[in-house]
């Protein structure tokens, strides 16, 4: 389960000791944008040594540096021996991006000595050939575990303003939405930039939710609590999924082909996604019929 | 009639100040206060000796005391708090005698039984006529609440009233009225008022902070107490701020009407009453412009003494209606006592203040912390110094869980069923330990140089000297 | 291995520790730390180690500690070692 990933800068000890304690489903320490380039070899040893020495009980996502850099193999290098769950690819503009560091990973992974594949890759898609090739990207290989909206560098590559109404992502938002779930992987939303704004980040996540999205990713642990109730699942949607496990279990047993529930038909993606919603709500610990 | 004198000097020799005395001050003006030196140094002046000195809190502005301990002006200190400056001298064992650390409640009913005595109580008043009727609301040094100079008002054998704003009599909205003053002093400036008040604080952006504000927020909310007739005090941390803002937003989807807010008071607790969740502001000292703003002008923000709002002689005291505390700590042990007079090193930089005052009184007493500060983990094994027994705390709060003093199974229950992340206490202090590694102890010095009185008068602590 | 140049890394930001380091004949350890008192043996060990690690045996380090975790002043005494030449 990944609702919310936030970002932690790479080379602040301050925020990346804490990183277990903040609240999000994974966290992403970011060697890339935060990391002024006279710093990249510090921040590299400082998020291995966080992630070696520190025990963090949420996921661990590295952001590298893009494939188009001198940084990235270096970034690989140091901190793929740590097992992080994900690598964040930025600036993934074509599948052959991803391939390059696929192919990169496993060599690695092969020198060390490391079972190969199991660290996954995030693609960053913030350029307009990155949503272009959306679909090409999210099934490019099968480290690949999602597609991820980053909306500033997009808006910034379309020649377009960046805004709080978000209209000017709306295409790229829903274009990625169908990529990932034509590929079968996940999808995350784009930070919420102001952290003062406490009512225009809830506005945001749930246009996140609405559209189809993972999760959503936050540069603020304000924006966590937000994020994580807004794609959990609400105690009514929990309730109706376990109706319609129930509808269909005694449907099976009467050898009744054709099921209804409150007078809806209850057909196969409306079961697959019952299930969804109970697997989340046990990983949330939230048992039948309340918090446990 | 006429009250006022020509100088500081003047007032001074009127009142009979000699060797041996006691003078008293209050803190309003804080880090901004010029009074405390101002007549210090007249007394040094006049050659007078072996003075002590009661203040209900002594600041960093005011190191030029230690001066005045070295050549022998002054040789005993009582105070609620001392800052860190002030502190490492006394550390270091620069008086002989030990420093009386009171608290805010502790302090007043000390002199109201006369265990301490003030012979002359010097009220730096922001605002104040000739017969010595005074107020802290008014004047360019105004501090808001006066409450802290209440009991020495009340008490002293001689009382001046020192001011920057003399104004023509009477002054009508006075806190300290003329029937106690004996002498009025106009001065050019009482204060800095950039010492006196802060601005406008914003919202903490510390991650941990915000955590622990977070959880904070639904300790109070899942406690049981927050519901219609609420009361809530909170300290001036960045954390207990941002969990003040927390606890506003819950009222405020919730619709609960509260009853009080108490303390020392920030723009977030006006912020509170403006937004309906408290019908009333008790305010025993302002800490920011908007507090007193709002004291000046809103009559449901309310004045009261240090009496009123904790000392355990009064016949009632506010605390002792309270429902939730925030505090904080530097230090907080397995048996939940908690360190608020010395740094990490065994240096005094604080003290008391309300801490245990309202620690005793609230119905749910909670100490909000990070798990480490600098390395350094918050929970030992035993405080260097108990600034408050843990007794009287309920819950810590920290980034990495919640730890619920056994004695409140209740509340240990209640958190746990709304899912909150409860800790042992124990279990906290290994956790924390693992990410930090054990510190070694540190070695106290010999010498006692501070006595830790609780708010009963019994003697609580003894603080010892810092070895360089 | 022995170091080549001056190099630092780290900053003197709270959590955080600062480290120079210099070529010398012998290796010298010089820590100024918030927390002396209660973790200046672990510190100097902890820095001792990776030197060793990355074959450092000579050399002048001064660490300024802000109270940093070990990991940290870990990372930061690697750092300092790889730019000034050293380290394997």
């Amino acid at each position: 389960m990944r609702r919310s990933l936030l970002f932690l800068p790479g080379n602040n000890p301050n925020m990346l000791i804490n990183a277990g304690c903040l609240g999000a489903d994974a966290v992403i320490f970011d060697l890339e944008d935060a990391v002024s380039p006279a710093e990249k070899d510090a921040a590299r040893i400082l998020v291995r040594n966080t992630m070696r020495y520190m025990d963090i009980p949420c996921e661990r996502v590295v952001r590298i540096n893009s494939v188009d850099t001198e940084y990235w193999r270096d970034d690989i290098d140091t901190i793929l021996p740590e097992r992080p769950d994900l690598i964040l690819l930025p600036k993934a503009a074509t599948s052959e991006d991803i391939l390059a560091l696929d192919r990169y990973m496993s060599e690695v992974e092969e020198k060390l000595g490391l079972e190969c594949g199991t660290v996954g890759i995030i693609a960053l898609i913030e350029t307009a050939l990155g949503v272009e090739n959306a679909f090409l990207i999210a099934s490019a290989c099968k480290r690949v575990k999602g597609l991820f909206l980053g909306a500033e560098d997009l808006t910034a590559d379309l020649q377009c303003k960046r805004t709080k109404e978000s209209r000017e992502i709306e295409y790229s938002r829903m274009r990625l939405v169908v990529a990932a779930r034509a590929a079968g992987v996940d999808v995350y939303d784009t930070p919420f930039t102001d952290v003062n704004d406490d009512e225009g980040i809830v506005v945001d996540t749930m246009l996140a939710k609405s559209l189809g999205f993972t999760g959503k990713a936050s540069i603020s642990p304000r924006h966590v609590d937000v994020i994580n109730d807004t794609f959990s699942p609400t105690i009514a949607e929990i309730d109706y999924a376990y109706e319609v496990i129930d509808a269909i279990t005694r449907a099976k047993a009467e050898g009744k082909g054709a099921i209804s529930l409150r007078g809806k038909m209850i057909d196969a993606p409306i079961v697959a996604r019952a299930e969804r919603i109970i697997a989340m709500a046990s990983a949330l610990g939230i048992e039948r019929g309340g918090v446990s | 009639m006429n009250k006022i004198v020509s100088s500081i000097k003047e007032a001074i020799k009127l009142a009979g100040l000699r060797d041996g005395m006691t003078v008293s001050f209050h803190h309003h003006l804080r880090n901004g206060d010029f009074v405390l030196n101002m007549v210090m140094e007249e007394i040094a002046a006049l050659g007078i000796r072996d003075i002590k000195v009661n203040a209900s809190s002594l600041f960093d502005v005011h190191t030029p005391l230690i001066g005045h301990i070295k050549n022998g002006v002054v040789t005993g200190i009582s105070t609620d708090y001392m800052g860190a400056g002030l502190g490492r001298e006394i550390s270091r064992g620069v008086l002989a005698e030990p420093v009386k650390f009171y608290t805010h409640g502790g302090r007043p009913h000390s002199i109201i039984e006369g265990r301490e005595k003030i012979d002359v109580a010097f009220i730096a008043a922001p605002t104040a006529d000739n017969m010595g009727n005074c107020s802290g609301k008014y004047g360019r040094s105004a501090c808001g609440s006066l409450g802290y100079a209440f009991a020495d008002a009340m008490y002293a054998k001689r009382v001046v009233v020192i001011t920057d704003n003399l104004v023509p009599y009477p002054l009508a909205d006075f806190s300290i009225s003329e029937d106690y003053v004996d002498y009025v002093v106009e001065v050019d400036a009482i204060g800095d008022p950039k010492g006196i008040v802060s601005g406008t604080t914003k919202i903490t952006r510390d991650p941990v902070g915000l955590v622990m504000a977070a959880h904070a927020a639904k300790v109070i909310e899942a406690s049981g107490l927050l519901k219609d007739g609420f009361s809530f005090q909170t300290g001036a941390g960045g954390a207990s701020l941002a969990a003040a803002k927390f606890l506003k937003d819950i009222m405020l989807e919730k619709n609960i009407r509260g009853s009080f807010g108490l303390g020392g008071i920030t723009g977030y607790m006006v912020d509170m009453l403006k937004a309906g969740c408290f019908e009333t502001l008790l305010d025993v000292q302002c800490f920011d412009l908007s507090a007193v703003e709002s004291i000046r002008n809103d009559p449901r923000h309310r004045e009261i003494s240090a009496m009123q709002y904790a000392s355990p002689g009064a016949k009632s005291a506010v605390v002792n209606s309270l429902d939730v505390v925030i505090l904080g700590a530097t230090e907080i042990d397995t048996d939940f006592n908690v360190n608020v007079h010395t740094d990490s090193n065994g240096y005094i930089m604080g003290g008391s203040g309300g801490h245990s005052d309202t620690a005793a009184g609230a119905k749910l007493s909670m100490i909000i912390a990070p798990m480490f500060r600098a390395r350094l983990p918050i929970v030992s094994g035993r405080v260097t110094c108990i600034s408050t027994p843990g007794d009287s705390i309920d819950v810590l709060v920290t980034q990495g869980g919640i730890a619920v003093n056994p004695k409140n199974a209740e509340l240990k229950e209640r958190l746990e069923a709304a899912g909150l992340p409860i800790v042992d206490i124990f279990e906290l202090k290994d956790k924390t330990e693992r990410i930090t590694g054990k510190p070694n102890e540190l070695t106290r010095g010999e010498r006692v140089v501070a006595e830790v009185i609780g708010r009963e008068g019994n003697l609580l602590d003894r603080i010892y000297s810092v070895d360089k | 291995m022995n170091i080549s140049r001056r190099a630092s890394a780290g900053t003197m930001e709270s959590s955080d520790a600062y480290i120079e380091i210099e070529p010398a004949s012998e290796l010298s350890i010089h820590i100024e730390s918030v927390v002396k008192k209660q973790f200046g043996d672990k510190i100097e060990s902890a820095v001792r180690e990776v030197l060793s690690d990355c074959g450092v045996e000579s050399a002048i380090v001064r660490v300024t500690d802000r109270g940093a975790l070990e990991c940290v002043i870990r990372a930061r005494v690697e750092t300092a070692v790889k730019r000034s030449g050293g380290g394997s």
